[in-house]
């Protein structure tokens, strides 16, 4: 079990990309050799920050300007001189634009290249659906050589960021724009190719990432007042995907359900369910957004609108605690 | 030691062997970048030591025409990187030598190409990177003229003159043809001196099959790192050396055949 954050500290409110720019100057505080490459979007990012926050600090910071596919071989170049490259711009941009960047530059010569774009999934809200990137996950999975976080909150993706550093080759961390609760404690520490506990139970186990760890919480919450005890795991590593904890989980609770900010296409569901195929055939749902495009609203009213929200978990662990013993 | 003209013909004669062995490949695009391959590596343009190809003063090369693999590999093979007689097994199951360079196998291969309008941008990261280390390397990157219809290629021309990164050497293998034919007739680019002009950079224009007028001009170059990056637009023939294969678009990705490949080395002359 992680150390989840206290009624105090879920009170606040911060969106994942916040940790972006704050963590990298930790990080080059802390000695390591840190660049990171934007384009035009420093201050969305907070990668700004990283540049401002020591004079020494603004010769590392690189942009680009509106030049994505530059902005991924800028930093393939800097890698290539010893340094740990981090990419900014909107996940949309920073892995749909430049997926051939990524493949045949970053993850081919496997490169010390970390992209960390931000605004991804629903939580871009307003902007709408050129915008609201709901397939990073199935693209950035598919590359050999890449791993994949999706952090649930700013201690753990500050976490995830830290871990994207002290990991060698191409790493993909997945932030969004939306301020969102806080679930873990602060320095909260993560592993590449772990999932956590956050939630003990017996019934049905639902693996979530991303703000859905929020929403498995209080729909396992609502489940218990109702008699349903629900575990939650936390796959925020979902490449390489922790599959002893998912399948022993799935054994002892007999019915699995899955929960993302993300197309259901090739993203978290789809990599457990390769799993599950193979190892454990229990039943499972998949909470996610349908084969389709976002759309303008907030993201609190998206959440509702494209069924990814606490309810929706809630409706897919009953199915799943229904299908018990059919398949 | 060789004469620069030999190694000319001996990289050649590797090329046409090489891709006939193979049955595939790109011949004519090799062929054309031959002599600038000889002057970088052969003709003391850039510092560079075979027997550790990761030396921290060398100048670092990007061929980011990816497809002229059989150029730098010869050319890699004939410095001392690795044995001449890996050569013949381009492009099959096992080899180190890929059908476009794999940074993970090839000594002196600094990172996989072979997307084209990558190449200028990582050299242009790479450069950066040399110059927060506080060092001066040169880096050196090799494109195609038809490579410059690729938008990414102007991207980073805008990034190195923002960047005044007067130690990044852009050179252009301008041999005018690329798979569809003409490069002005499919969708020209030209002038590409005007465009890299346009954009801040110092351009120099050169006969880039005169190995003695390319170190000359790249090496002026190296010695004039402050200011601007360089565009050596180097004036090629496609399948330079070959009667049949010059200035013919179809030698684009074609490996000659067992006859060709003889009527070929033929013509380049004794090894």
């Amino acid at each position: 079990m992680v150390k989840l954050a206290s009624a105090e500290q879920r009170a606040q409110k911060k969106a994942t990309r916040a940790a972006l720019g704050a963590t990298l100057a930790e990080l080059a505080d802390a000695g390591l050799p840190v660049v990171a490459v934007d384009a035009d979007l420093s201050g969305s990012t907070t990668m700004g920050k990283f540049g401002a926050a020591k004079p020494e600090y603004a010769e590392r910071l690189f942009n680009c300007g509106i030049a994505e596919q530059n902005m991924i071989d800028v930093a393939a170049g800097l890698s290539l001189a010893g340094n740990i490259a981090f990419t900014g711009s909107f996940a949309v941009f920073g892995t749909g634009r430049t997926y051939d960047q990524i493949r045949n530059t970053v993850c081919y010569s496997n490169l010390n290249v970390k992209i960390t774009p931000t605004h991804a999934g629903v939580s871009v809200g307003p902007d709408g659906g050129s915008h609201q990137m709901l397939e990073d996950v199935a693209l950035m999975r598919a590359l050999p050589r890449m791993r994949v976080f999706v952090p649930a909150d700013y201690p753990s993706a500050v976490a995830a960021i830290k871990l994207a550093a002290e990991t060698p080759g191409p790493v993909y961390v997945r932030m969004g724009r939306a301020a969102v609760p806080c679930v873990y404690d602060d320095g909260v520490q993560l592993e590449c190719g772990k999932a956590y506990v956050v939630r003990e139970g017996t019934d049905v186990t639902i693996v979530a990432n991303g703000v859905e760890i929020r929403e498995a919480l209080l729909a396992a919450e609502s489940l218990a007042e109702q008699g349903i005890s629900a575990e939650v795991l936390d796959a925020f590593c979902v490449k390489p995907l922790d599959e002893e904890t998912i399948l022993a989980s799935a054994a002892k609770t007999g019915c699995v359900v899955t929960a993302e900010e993300h197309s259901r296409i090739g993203g978290l569901g789809a990599a457990v369910a390769e799993a599950l195929v193979r190892n454990c055939l229990v039943p499972m749902e998949m909470v996610a957004v349908d084969d389709r495009f976002g759309k303008s609203g907030e993201f609190e009213e998206l959440l509702s609108y494209f069924s990814i929200d606490a309810a929706a978990i809630e409706d897919a662990v009953k199915k799943a605690i229904s299908r018990k013993g059919l398949c | 030691m060789q004469d620069n003209q030999a190694q000319a013909r001996q990289i050649r004669r590797d090329i046409v062997e090489m891709v006939s062995e193979a049955g595939s490949g790109h011949p004519g695009g090799s062929l054309s970048a031959t002599d600038i391959l000889v002057a970088l590596y052969m003709n003391g343009v850039m510092a560079h030591d075979p027997q550790n190809p990761k030396w921290e003063g060398r100048d670092w090369f990007f061929l980011t025409k990816g497809h002229a693999a059989p150029a730098l590999y010869a050319t890699l093979a004939r410095a001392g990187y690795f044995p001449v007689e890996e050569l013949k097994t381009l492009r099959k199951l096992g080899s180190r030598l890929q059908g476009h360079p794999d940074s993970s196998m090839v000594p002196g291969v600094e990172v996989g190409t072979g997307s084209l309008g990558q190449g200028l941008s990582i050299a242009a990261g790479a450069a950066c990177g040399l110059r927060l280390e506080g060092k001066d390397n040169t880096v050196f990157a090799l494109m195609g003229d038809g490579e410059c219809e690729e938008g990414q290629v102007w991207e980073a021309a805008m990034f190195a003159a923002h960047q005044k990164l007067g130690h990044l050497i852009a050179i252009v293998d301008h041999n005018g043809l690329q798979i569809d034919g003409k490069v002005t007739e499919v969708c020209s680019p030209e002038s590409l001196s005007d465009k890299f002009s346009a954009f801040g950079w110092r351009v120099v224009e050169v006969d880039g099959h005169d190995i003695d007028a390319l170190t000359e001009v790249l090496s002026a170059c190296k010695a004039q790192p402050d200011g601007a990056p360089w565009a050596v637009i180097a004036q090629t023939v496609k399948g330079k050396g070959v009667s049949f294969m010059e200035n013919q678009a179809g030698w684009h990705g074609k490996a000659p055949n067992a006859e060709q490949c003889a009527q070929a080395l033929a013509e380049l002359g004794e090894e």
